[in-house]
């Protein structure tokens, strides 16, 4: 269950943003990406997911084993807290909409409509659906937005708990969630500038 | 050296730039002559008079118009198979030429069937089917201008364009099942029978070579245009990035 | 792929989710039309089926962009995308989903609309059978337009210029059989024609579908 990668390069737009980047994520250990806006955080992400394809490099992630969350939640709003979660538990195969709603502290609001939620409980119910997939490796895209100081500490004893069981956990964030276990990635020196990177990446580039 | 080397947007450049003006100087040559052949030089029909000579723009149009689409097709399955960018921007510069040509046709084809049918408009099925073609090119160049990022907008048009060819297929047949039309048989084919007569047929495959030849100008200048623009945003990017 | 049926069906009947605005639609074109041609029974009986079918067809039309709009717009698209249901399949759940809360009602509700439009009485069977059959193909390739165009701003025209020519054939055909029923003549080959398409897109277009969905994220 370690997440492998090894000399990614990623685009946006067509341009090359990051490239030459290599990290091992095994279990147990949490690490937090940094880098000032615009670096290309959440393009590796959503890379990482495989909802965009890689320039370059080559990421290895066992099957079946991740869970992304993005900075949108997902969520309907016609729908109560409860079915939102039930949703995604039978997508992912699990039984886990208690535990999740538990873990989140979000069984009082189990019937209200996703719509009359405040926007740091939409957080906390889009995170949820995290703990209702039950993969092992977490891809989560500024986590904590909208959350309150309670509810950051809440999703870092969330995080714990799951790095504890034998979960990982790769963030993009700005808040420190005081995890020990967690590493720090400054992205910054990852920005692509190779001429060689500019030459294969296929869109724009090939016109230069 | 493999074909695909063309495929580099620079040496496509470089190659189109150096048969650009002997194409459209053939083109030119090829219908000034085919028009002038047709359209004084045989004699009148002795049933449509004069009006059959509108048949040296209307059937070139519309076979040029069908072969506009077959260009965007394979094209298109060049770039989704081998993902070579001029091959999407050659698909990209037929479609506006190509619905040019189907509407030529489909207005050639309305002066014609005034004095002929007695009407501007009939709704028969090559008719039918020109007029539903046309629509199938508009969706496609909307679909085109209305997708921001190029790769992402080559990737959309390519997929409809293997899905609208099957389907503009299937309209075909569908449209000949509703009505069985007063289109006269096919003008030209290896049926001697079937064909129009001497006179009249090599002045057309003169036309038809033009209008092959011109649509062939057409999207080579098109394209042409495409990459520079592309090259254009290309440097804008980078200077943004830089 | 139960649960993202059951969770579209359960969308589309709260509130908000649209469900009976293509009926209707489908209601305001069969009243107008007479309003505009005329209430002599012979010329509307002989138009009915063809209006019933375009009636069809553009109160299907109205709610496409929904079908994935709305999940790209709060990202519930991307999640399905790393979720472990194949997009193909989803597509396919998704069209059936449309289809349930709008062809079906169509097609129920046709054999009234008739009767305003004095479709003369063989024709009544002819019609729910033809419309059965022939819905589902709008609603699979409509879901291949609303692929095409998830990630286009205020894309719904483009939509309806994408697909409409598509419908052109299950337009026909469908007409047709109604048509033919409706003057008592021999049905087979338009009806055989009309389940092939239907048959034929439900098969191949959630691929196609599913790779327009994949570059849309990308």
């Amino acid at each position: 269950m370690e997440m492998r990668v090894s000399d990614l390069a990623v685009q946006r737009g067509g341009i090359v943003v990051l490239e030459g980047l290599s990290f091992t994520l095994p279990p147990g250990r949490a690490l937090v990406l940094r880098g000032p806006n615009g670096v290309g955080k959440t393009t590796l992400l959503r890379t990482l997911a495989g909802l965009q394809p890689a320039v370059a490099g080559e990421v290895s992630i066992p099957a079946e084993s991740l869970a992304y969350a993005s900075h949108a939640d997902g969520l309907k709003a016609t729908l109560t807290v409860a079915e939102n979660l039930a949703f995604w538990a039978a997508v992912y195969g699990t039984g886990l909409v208690e535990d999740a709603l538990a873990g989140m502290n979000l069984r009082e609001l189990r019937n209200r409509w996703a719509a009359s939620l405040s926007a740091g409980q939409k957080r906390r119910l889009g995170l949820a659906r995290l703990l209702v997939s039950g993969r092992p490796i977490w891809v989560l895209d500024e986590p904590t937005v909208s959350l309150d100081a309670a509810s950051v500490a809440l999703f870092a004893a969330v995080v714990r708990a799951h790095l504890a069981a034998g979960g990982s956990a790769l963030l993009a964030t700005h808040i420190d969630l005081g995890l020990d276990e967690a590493e720090v990635l400054d992205l910054t020196p990852f920005r692509a500038t190779s001429r060689a990177a500019r030459q294969d990446a296929g869109f724009q580039e090939a016109f230069l | 050296m493999s074909i695909w080397e063309y495929a580099n947007p620079k040496k496509f450049m470089a190659l189109s730039g150096r048969v650009l003006p002997w194409v459209a100087g053939l083109a030119a040559l090829t219908l000034a002559a085919g028009l002038v052949w047709g359209f004084f030089l045989t004699p009148d029909d002795y049933k449509q008079g004069s009006t059959v000579k509108i048949i040296y723009i209307h059937v070139p149009a519309a076979s040029a118009a069908i072969n506009a689409w077959a260009v965007m097709l394979i094209a298109s399955l060049v770039w989704i198979v081998r993902r070579h960018h001029v091959s999407a921007l050659v698909a990209k510069a037929a479609a506006p030429v190509g619905l040019t040509f189907t509407l030529i046709a489909l207005v050639t084809g309305a002066f014609w069937g005034q004095p002929m049918w007695g009407t501007w408009w009939a709704w028969d099925p090559r008719l039918t089917n020109f007029l539903i073609f046309a629509l199938f090119y508009l969706g496609y160049i909307a679909l085109w201008e209305a997708v921001e990022n190029p790769d992402t907008a080559a990737d959309l048009t390519g997929v409809l364009c293997i899905v609208g060819s099957v389907f503009a297929l299937l309209s075909r047949y569908a449209v000949l099942f509703w009505n069985q039309g007063l289109h006269q048989g096919a003008s030209l084919s290896m049926d001697a029978q079937e064909n129009v007569s001497d006179v009249y047929w090599i002045p057309l495959v003169i036309c038809i070579a033009g209008f092959e030849l011109l649509f062939l100008a057409l999207v080579l200048v098109r394209a042409r245009t495409e990459i520079r623009t592309r090259r254009a945003q290309a440097l804008m990017a980078r200077e943004r990035l830089a | 792929m139960t649960a993202l049926l059951i969770r579209d069906l359960r969308l589309a009947v709260r509130a908000g989710g649209g469900f009976g605005l293509g009926l209707a639609f489908f209601l305001l074109v069969a009243v107008l039309v007479p309003l505009g041609v005329g209430p002599e029974g012979g010329t509307l009986g002989k138009i009915a089926p063809g209006i019933l079918w375009v009636g069809a067809l553009l109160s299907c039309l109205l709610s496409l962009d929904r079908i994935f709009a709305l999940d790209f717009e709060d990202g519930s698209l991307d999640l399905l995308a790393t979720s472990p249901l194949p997009m193909e399949g989803a597509v396919a759940v998704k069209a059936l989903a449309h289809w349930l809360v709008t062809g079906l009602p169509l097609t129920l509700a046709a054999p009234v609309l008739g009767v305003l439009l004095y479709l003369p009485a063989s024709g009544y069977g002819w019609l729910v059978v033809s419309l059965l059959i022939g819905t589902p193909a709008l609603s699979v390739i409509g879901a291949f337009g609303a692929a095409l165009t998830v990630g286009v701003k205020r894309g719904g025209l483009l939509l309806s210029l994408l697909v409409l020519p598509l419908y052109v054939p299950t337009l026909i055909f469908g007409a047709e059989v109604v048509k033919r029923g409706a003057a008592g003549m021999e049905i087979a080959t338009p009806l055989a024609l009309l389940a092939a398409i239907t048959a034929g897109a439900a098969a191949l277009l959630p691929f196609a579908s599913a790779a327009a969905i994949r570059v849309n994220l990308r």
